[in-house]
């Protein structure tokens, strides 16, 4: 088998997101991770749940599913728990996955199959013409809330932590610096690997991450955490972060002001559960920058091999299993009538 | 012979009695819920099928975990019928009841026959314990019982002075009771206590003080039968094995055959079994029965909900396993969107509703068929799924593997209708010789060759479209709920398209009907004065009372469905065959209202939804009624 081109991971179907979606450049990162990582379309299954992003199996040349509103995670499960073999990816939006499928997302985390949820969250219902979501900002107008919304937002990142999530990644749409890796990393994770992707609408919510996104403010509002690396962030790499003095938290810190030196600075560590709980919790204030990157790895047990654990080693054959099966049912009591006793 | 029986062993038939305590013996233990009444119940009904009678048995137990004591709503209760004969219910009345407190007493005293034997703890009777059951005097001392055989006895005390020796605390030793009660019972029916003993040792074997407490409770009961002075009416039942078929048998209830079923058809469609389930009384035990069978390769998942449950089937099924999920009535109503995803996308499914009396929660423990709107129409769009129903436990292994055959032969969905009745209640069971070719493999084909490969392409016979699963190498494809084009299987919006996909799905029934056996007649002969139609747990009353009314010489006929949708195909012209057809159905007449808009027949409903299955005299006066109006 020659080696795949990302082009190879394209289905023949005309891509039908709105022109200048943020879906397109998600799509275009993973055809390319997964031609550069060695992936093959026929274990490779793509499962989507009723959305905007759930469409995108149907732009891919690999097996795929496109399922009901939010029950993407429990379809993925039962296929994965039923060929391990499969390198299975779940494709969800912040409707779907966090309104309607939110328990689904919250279990699938919590048990740790080998997989990938790709949220892409885009703050706003798109499918059905703009209704706010589960994500969308406190006082957004949308035709379903005229007023102004007056729900609390969802953080995903940090619902991905309160259900045990072990991977939990952030990204945006168009960075494919910061997504490309993240999407690499994510596949290569034993367990479900939770990434989160900010994405533009560009019909219902248009800008909505425009602070984040650029070139000249984004860096000022984002971080890229790496494993190891000490929190710098800024257009002029003058800011980074540090422990709350005297208390629980982070905050930012302007380098060579009040005498900060870059190795003041905190360092990331992927593995702190504490840390991962701050970093998810950023940018939800004014003057935090929202952190990108993986904010949480840890390896831990992966649901689908416990959950082999005491079946047969080897599939059984259909003699074998009646076999089994003839001896199970006379393992209680049993009698015989007429001539045939035991 | 007497009373015209006829012993048809070769044939399987056993002969029907109408002679309570000469042919069967109908006996209730009742009790506390904390009691261990549905364990002595089980532990008698196991005795007697291995001392070879015809059993069948009606478990009945309130929906609390451990209801207060002495209550009459906490009363739990196990019915058994002990047959020399064909038993097939529980029966109507009691012969013995067995009442553990005053509660237990007055809830079930108005099923005992009159002059029925009634075995009462006297040490329960306590005045505070009669009052809280609702009676103004004690029923013992003040006459109100003398319809009766009265057997008084201080099963409390005398457990407790029996276990004296053991060391055993007084309350550990008075949880005996139940155990030296089925002493007695097992005395009174001329049995050993033999069987129960080796029971006891394997249940207890991590506990010997207990296993030796439990034994010496059940022999002392045994003993008291043999050595006390017990009133004159007391006598013993002598009921005589019943002419079964000769082999092996155990005893199974219907929950456990259907999960062996599944198991036997997903591994004769050369299938692994994946069974995803979300706990639900009355369904629960199929997910216990098939997660011990995890050492024969059956997966088992426990999802965090109804709909989980039956995705992550989906799912499995998908990925080329069979999917397998099982519920009660609310539980399915929260699967049916992904029902529709199942159908739309045609993948073998099988769906288990072990139903219950509804609407809503309605009542979880007792049984009902009225989930049958539900199976055949409940969904949105035009969504055809067949719809089969075993009538009694012992048929549930075979429904298991036919459900497997035509889900995976037809590539769809497929929903058995069990009940709570069915699914509790046990019976003699003989068990499968697998190289009998009722039991010939029928390994599913998946799809391999990518030449012409269409994933939407479909067998003019059956309707099934190729099987691709993921992991084969240039069959890739994408499915979902959205509409599909014949043939490519890619998204269409067009109308002609879906005309024709609709119609596709219909005919998907079409070939099943063709396919599966046409209808036969249970009992009496294919034309007549009045057949009885019925279908799932109603087949037990129906086949006793029409079997003695054919006895009795009425022109009376059982006609009963296994094949709910698609009907069979012959059943118009084999119902047209009778004056009249009545449909005693334990809801508010479904079937009935089904077969009028499939029909142009006409069917008289009746209709019963008490928590419990029809009683043989209330179906005899069905057949008395019809009989009566075809005159």
């Amino acid at each position: 088998m020659t080696d795949l081109k990302p082009k190879d991971f394209a289905s023949s179907l005309d891509v039908r997101w709105c022109p200048g979606c943020g879906d397109y450049a998600v799509l275009k990162s993973l055809h390319k991770i997964l031609a550069e990582t060695g992936a093959r379309l026929e274990d490779t299954l793509c499962v989507s749940g009723i959305g905007c992003s759930s469409r995108l199996p149907y732009y891919m040349a690999t097996y795929g599913f496109h399922t009901i509103h939010g029950r993407a995670p429990a379809i993925a499960s039962g296929a994965k728990l039923a060929n391990p073999e499969l390198d299975v990816w779940v494709f969800t939006g912040d409707g779907d996955g966090l309104s309607i499928g939110g328990n689904h997302l919250l279990h699938a985390l919590r048990r740790n199959l080998d997989m990938q949820i790709v949220l892409l969250n885009n703050q706003i219902y798109g499918l059905t013409k703009g209704q706010y979501s589960p994500t969308s900002q406190k006082g957004k107008r949308t035709p379903s809330s005229p007023g102004g919304t007056v729900e609390m937002p969802l953080n995903p990142a940090r619902f991905a932590i309160g259900a045990g999530s072990k991977f939990i990644a952030r990204s945006i749409d168009t960075q494919a610096k910061v997504l490309g890796p993240i999407l690499e990393a994510a596949r290569a994770f034993d367990g479900t690997a939770f990434v989160e992707v900010l994405q533009n609408c560009v019909i219902f919510n248009d800008g909505v991450f425009d602070h984040l996104k650029d070139k000249k403010q984004g860096p000022d509002h984002t971080i890229v955490v790496e494993h190891g690396k000490p929190m710098v962030f800024g257009l002029n790499r003058d800011k980074g972060l540090q422990v709350k003095p005297g208390g629980f938290g982070l905050e930012v810190v302007t380098l060579e002001e009040n005498g900060v030196a870059e190795a003041d600075l905190l360092v990331h560590d992927e593995t702190n559960h504490a840390l991962a709980v701050a970093l998810a919790e950023l940018g939800e204030n004014d003057g935090e920058p929202t952190v990108l990157g993986i904010l949480f790895r840890e390896q831990a047990t992966e649901f689908g091999k416990a959950s082999r654990a005491g079946l047969p080693e080897k599939p059984l054959s259909m003699d074998e299993k009646l076999s089994r099966l003839s001896a199970t049912l006379r393992a209680g009591e049993t009698w015989g009538v007429g001539g045939d006793t035991t | 012979m007497q009373n015209g029986l006829e012993h048809s062993t070769a044939t399987g038939e056993l002969p029907v009695s109408q002679q309570p305590e000469v042919d069967y013996v109908r006996v209730r233990f009742a009790g506390d819920s904390g009691d261990g009444i549905q364990m002595t119940g089980t532990r008698l009904a196991e005795s007697a099928a291995r001392f070879g009678n015809d059993i069948a048995t009606f478990p009945d137990f309130p929906a609390d975990i451990r209801a207060p004591s002495g209550t009459i709503y906490g009363v739990s209760a196990y019915s058994l019928n002990i047959g020399h004969t064909e038993v097939s219910t529980f029966g109507d009345e009691t012969d013995a009841l067995v009442a553990l407190n005053p509660a237990a007493l007055r809830k079930y005293l108005e099923g005992v026959k009159l002059n029925g034997l009634l075995i009462i703890d006297t040490d329960a009777f306590t005045e505070r314990a009669i009052t809280k059951a609702g009676f103004s005097s004690n029923p013992l001392e003040d006459g109100s019982l003398s319809n009766f055989r009265l057997l008084p006895l201080e099963i409390t005390s005398n457990t407790e002075k029996a276990l004296k020796e053991t060391g055993l605390s007084a309350k550990d030793a008075r949880r005996c009771k139940n155990m030296w009660t089925l002493g007695l019972v097992l005395w009174l029916f001329e049995r050993s206590t033999a069987d129960v003993e080796l029971w006891i040792e394997q249940k207890f074997h991590k506990k010997p003080d207990l296993a030796k407490a439990n034994i010496m409770a059940l022999q002392a009961g045994h003993l008291y039968g043999e050595v006390a002075d017990l009133p004159p009416d007391v006598s013993r039942y002598r009921i005589q094995p019943a002419p079964l078929v000769d082999g092996e048998y155990r005893s199974i209830n219907g929950n456990e055959g259907m999960a062996y079923g599944l198991y036997a058809g997903a591994t004769l469609a050369d299938l692994e079994l994946f069974y995803g389930s979300y706990p639900i009384t009355p369904a629960s035990p199929l997910l216990h029965t098939i997660a011990k069978l995890k050492e024969l390769g059956a997966i088992s998942f426990q999802a965090e909900d109804e709909i989980a449950a039956i995705c992550a089937a989906i799912g499995a099924s998908y990925a080329g396993h069979l999917g397998v999920t099982g519920s009660s009535g609310p539980g399915i109503a929260l699967k049916t969107e992904a029902i529709g995803l199942a159908i739309m996308t045609e993948l073998p499914l099988v769906i288990i509703n072990v139903q219950r009396g509804g609407p809503s929660t309605g009542l979880p423990t007792k049984t009902e068929q009225s989930d049958l709107f539900q199976a055949i129409w409940g969904r949105n769009g035009d969504a055809p799924l067949p719809v089969i129903a075993p009538a009694h436990p012992g048929e549930c292994f075979d429904i298991g593997i036919e459900a497997v055959k035509l889900a995976t032969k037809h590539m769809t969905p497929l929903m058995v209708l069990s009940d709570g009745y069915i699914a509790n209640a046990s019976a003699p069971w003989k068990l499968p010789d697998f190289s009998d070719p009722a039991y010939a493999p029928f390994p599913v084909e998946k799809a391999k060759d990518p030449t012409n490969f269409l994933p939407y392409d479909h067998d003019p016979d059956t309707m099934a479209r190729p099987w691709a699963v993921p992991g084969t190498a240039e069959l890739m494809h994408r499915i979902g709920g959205l509409e599909k084009q014949a043939g490519s299987g890619d998204i269409s919006y067009d109308g002609e398209n879906h005309q024709l996909m609709t119609q596709i799905r219909a005919q998907k029934l079409e070939g099943i009907a063709k396919s599966i056996s046409p209808q036969h007649v249970e009992s009496g002969q294919t034309t007549g004065k009045v057949a009885v139609l019925g279908w799932g747990s109603s087949w037990g009353p129906i086949r006793v009372a029409a079997r003695r009314a054919e006895l009795e010489g009425k022109s009376v006929s059982h006609i009963h469905l296994r094949h709910l949708w698609p009907l069979p195909p012959n059943l118009y012209e084999l119902l047209s065959g009778f004056d009249r057809v009545v449909i005693p159905e334990m809801n508010n007449g479904q079937l009935a209202t089904v077969l009028r808009s499939q029909m142009d027949i006409e069917v008289e409903s009746i209709s019963c939804v008490k928590g419990r299955p029809f009683l043989v005299r209330e179906i005899a006066k069905i057949i008395e009624d019809a009989l009566g109006a075809t005159s």
